[in-house]
């Protein structure tokens, strides 16, 4: 199969060379965890325990409600010590945390589950995966049991699963399949066992040949196919990695399934297995901690973890080196206002960025270069988009697609005038979406 | 610990707008040299002085009369001069080079609101202000090397010989190689193909040009010029002719494709290209100037807009339908 790709993209410094063959290594256990209500996308899970209560690890601590909404289960074994609020990075409002306090090693409650997965329905697994609290691992934190529900009428032709980790410095998800190869084959087939594709891929950028070379020899007798994808940012985004396997387009405004697809990351694969098979909650990933630490790696932690617990294990440079600590990578990552915050089920890295890497840059007119127009792997025009922004032209801005906008980043990365394109385009879309709320 | 929340992408491009402008600057050292090997330090010093007085005019404008206190150079001014001067005859004298670059930093940019504002190529703004305002001196011709023998100092250009007299009497004066290195009366930046090119190649290695419209400009040119050549090949002119006299190489590599100035897509490009060769051959065929380089792409400037809102990329997700123009 040829080397796939999208239309646009830029190709930032790849800097996974510090992590990229180190192997997972689990992080002790941390003595407080804070649990995010908001641990997904949609609406805040509701608490069932209160100060004082008991909790063994994976236990259901907080329910989900609503349609898009997920579980929250304990990620430690220990004591509820109450409910604190901290800031969410990526909203800047202030969420509540249940905080739990570890009293001891883990005495795991788990939920059901079977060898063989296929003693159940695929509405029991569904269920199991719903109950597991699972939710998209690559950062979209979107509930994996409301992707899994085909809509009726809708059908999945396409089955891909996303390890091209596009993200500079992460190498969590490379690292997942060159060491979890059958628990994510055997998550594959859970995930084809419900949705019953035409066709499976596993997408993996060329820059990651052990991934490639590991994945393939494993699927050798399966039905299941490597895709070899063009190392570009943002591969990885769900609709470029749509078009560069298959070649389709997710209609605007609509999701995958509209085209007859589906999309998971390799960490949610996995997930899903360790769910089914396994009988545990998602109450641990991997995560890639790296730039700035002076044992930048892959590791195993319970979501919950603060920041700074984290970044203790791993030993930060001189705090006068360090420019920002960021969740996620360094192109679309959320910037952390202090390191006192918790950490969530969507966290694949954490990076600490140094001052020498970002460079203060002059802000310069713009000199219609082209750069951007080449660069949006969404076909959008970021040079017009800004200029629509700017003056709250916000109808012709939405007629001109920004609301199509993935908000990745690419504009303002490749723009030799330092403009701030994707942000100003987060701000309208917010800013279009709350008049459209309040014309309901 | 103090951290920095500026918004993502946190990593960005070591490219800048002040290295591009340097980058074009750096591309076009090879013609300053031929073209002083040609026509002699006069040349240069035309040059030199069109490019250091827009680059100070510039500056001057914006450090006070927009009074932003923080304003770095930006170089393109210093583009636009040496651009202007490379354009000129060398029968101009300092004070309407000095007029020129006026026009072209004050009227055709700084008015427009600076940098990136401007609708048309400044350097050949202030070009066609001069070739209006002093007719005479614009199309004096000087010869290669007049410096060497001072007997025959002015000629007519090729363009010029074969409106009046037809290509056989081109042929006998010059030969493709002397067209091809600049040995030929001409425009100071011009008339050697051959350094033009050099520069070219490295703005493209440098990712530094919209490559879509030289390819698209010369290529209606040789065209076009191939479908005249067969009507009448001595009236005409061949298209080699056509590709090496006159200012289509440093037109269509320098001028057509300043940046602020030209379309943003590909398919843009070739239209805009397109359009500035075709009229480039109207006029020299049809007109009563010789050469159209400058004011078809003047012309083609005044399209970008229209073509910019017409010729939009197809939006992922959305079909062709869906997009929408002004």
């Amino acid at each position: 199969m040829p080397i796939l790709t999208f239309k646009g993209g830029v190709h930032p410094p790849e800097k996974k060379h510090f992590t990229k063959d180190k192997p997972f290594e689990k992080l002790p256990l941390p003595d407080f965890v804070y649990l995010f209500t908001t641990n997904h996308l949609g609406a805040p899970a509701k608490p069932l325990v209160k100060e004082g209560d008991q909790v063994k690890t994976g236990q259901l601590v907080a329910e989900a409600s609503g349609t898009i909404s997920a579980n929250i289960h304990s990620s430690v074994t220990g004591e509820v010590v109450g409910i604190e609020s901290f800031i969410n990075a990526s909203t800047g409002r202030k969420n509540n945390a249940i905080v739990i306090k570890r009293t001891s090693e883990d005495i795991w409650e788990y939920i059901e589950h079977d060898e063989n997965f296929k003693n159940f329905s695929k509405e029991e697994i569904i269920n199991i995966v719903k109950k597991a609290g699972i939710v998209g691992l690559g950062g979209a934190m979107f509930p994996s049991h409301v992707k899994l529900s085909i809509p009726p009428g809708k059908k999945v032709d396409y089955l891909i699963i996303n390890g091209a980790e596009c993200e500079p410095y992460i190498t969590v998800d490379d690292m997942m399949m060159r060491t979890y190869t059958e628990e994510i084959i055997k998550g594959i087939k859970i995930i084809e066992y419900i949705v019953n594709p035409e066709k499976i891929y596993v997408g993996i950028e060329e820059n990651k040949p052990e991934a490639i070379k590991i994945m393939k020899n494993a699927l050798k007798n399966e039905n299941i196919e490597v895709a070899i994808l063009k190392t570009k940012y943002p591969q990885g985004a769900e609709k470029q990695l749509i078009k560069a396997v298959t070649k389709r387009e997710v209609p605007s405004g609509g999701l995958p399934i509209d085209a007859g697809t589906l999309v998971f990351n390799v960490s949610t694969t996995y997930a899903i297995y360790d769910a089914v098979i396994n009988g545990k909650p998602l109450v641990e990933r991997g995560i890639t901690l790296s730039g700035g630490v002076k044992k930048p790696g892959n590791y195993w932690f319970r979501i919950g973890t603060k920041v700074s617990d984290l970044l203790n294990q791993v030993e930060i440079v001189e705090e006068e080196k360090i420019d920002r600590i960021i969740y996620g990578g360094p192109m679309m990552g959320i910037p952390l206002p202090n390191i006192d915050l918790p950490t969530f089920k969507g966290n694949n890295a954490i990076t600490v960025l140094t001052k020498e890497e970002i460079p203060q840059k002059h802000e310069y007119p713009c000199i219609r270069c082209a750069s951007c127009v080449k660069a949006c792997p969404m076909g959008l025009q970021p040079y017009y988009l800004k200029k629509l922004a700017d003056a709250r032209k916000n109808d012709i801005a939405q007629e001109n697609g920004i609301m199509d906008c993935i908000e990745c980043g690419a504009c303002s990365y490749i723009c030799p005038s330092n403009i701030e394109l994707v942000k100003t385009f987060k701000t309208t879309k917010k800013v279009i979406k709350a008049i459209q709320k309040r014309r309901v | 610990m103090k951290l920095s929340t500026e918004a993502a992408p946190h990593f960005r491009t070591t490219n800048t707008t002040r290295k591009i402008m340097i980058d074009v600057l750096i591309s076009l050292i090879p013609v300053v040299i031929a073209s002083t090997w040609i026509f002699g330090f006069r040349a240069l010093f035309i040059m030199l002085f069109s490019m250091v007085f827009a680059e100070t005019l510039d500056f001057s404008i914006v450090r006070f009369v927009r009074k932003q206190k923080d304003h770095i150079p930006d170089f393109s001014a210093s583009v636009t001069g040496l651009l202007l001067g490379m354009n000129l005859s060398l029968a101009v004298n300092w004070w309407q080079i000095m007029l020129g670059v006026v026009v072209a930093i004050i009227l055709a940019k700084q008015v427009f609101g600076g940098l990136g504002q401007n609708f048309f190529n400044p350097a050949l703004v202030g070009r066609a202000f001069m070739v209006i305002s002093f007719p005479t001196a614009m199309t004096t011709w000087y010869v290669p090397f007049y410096y060497q023998n001072p007997d025959i100092v002015t000629s007519a250009s090729p363009l010029g010989i074969i409106s009046e007299e037809g290509m056989n009497a081109v042929l006998q004066n010059y030969t493709y190689w002397d067209m091809f290195i600049g040995r030929i009366p001409g425009s100071i930046g011009e008339v050697s193909a051959l350094a033009l090119i050099i520069g070219f190649i490295y703005l493209v290695i440098k990712g530094r040009i919209k490559l879509m419209i030289p390819v698209s400009y010369i290529g209606t040119v040789l065209i076009f010029s191939s479908v005249f050549y067969m009507v009448d090949p001595t009236k005409f002119g061949t298209p080699l002719f056509h590709l090496l006299a006159g200012g289509l190489i440093l037109g269509a590599l320098f001028m057509a494709t300043d940046m602020v100035t030209s379309p943003m897509t590909k398919i843009g490009q070739l239209v805009f290209g397109m359009g500035a060769g075709i009229l480039t051959m109207i006029i020299r065929f049809f007109g009563s100037y010789p050469e159209g380089v400058s004011f078809s792409i003047l012309i083609m400037n005044a399209f970008v807009p229209l073509i910019d809102d017409w010729l939009k990329p197809k939006i992922y997700g959305k079909t062709k339908g869906e997009i929408k123009h002004a």
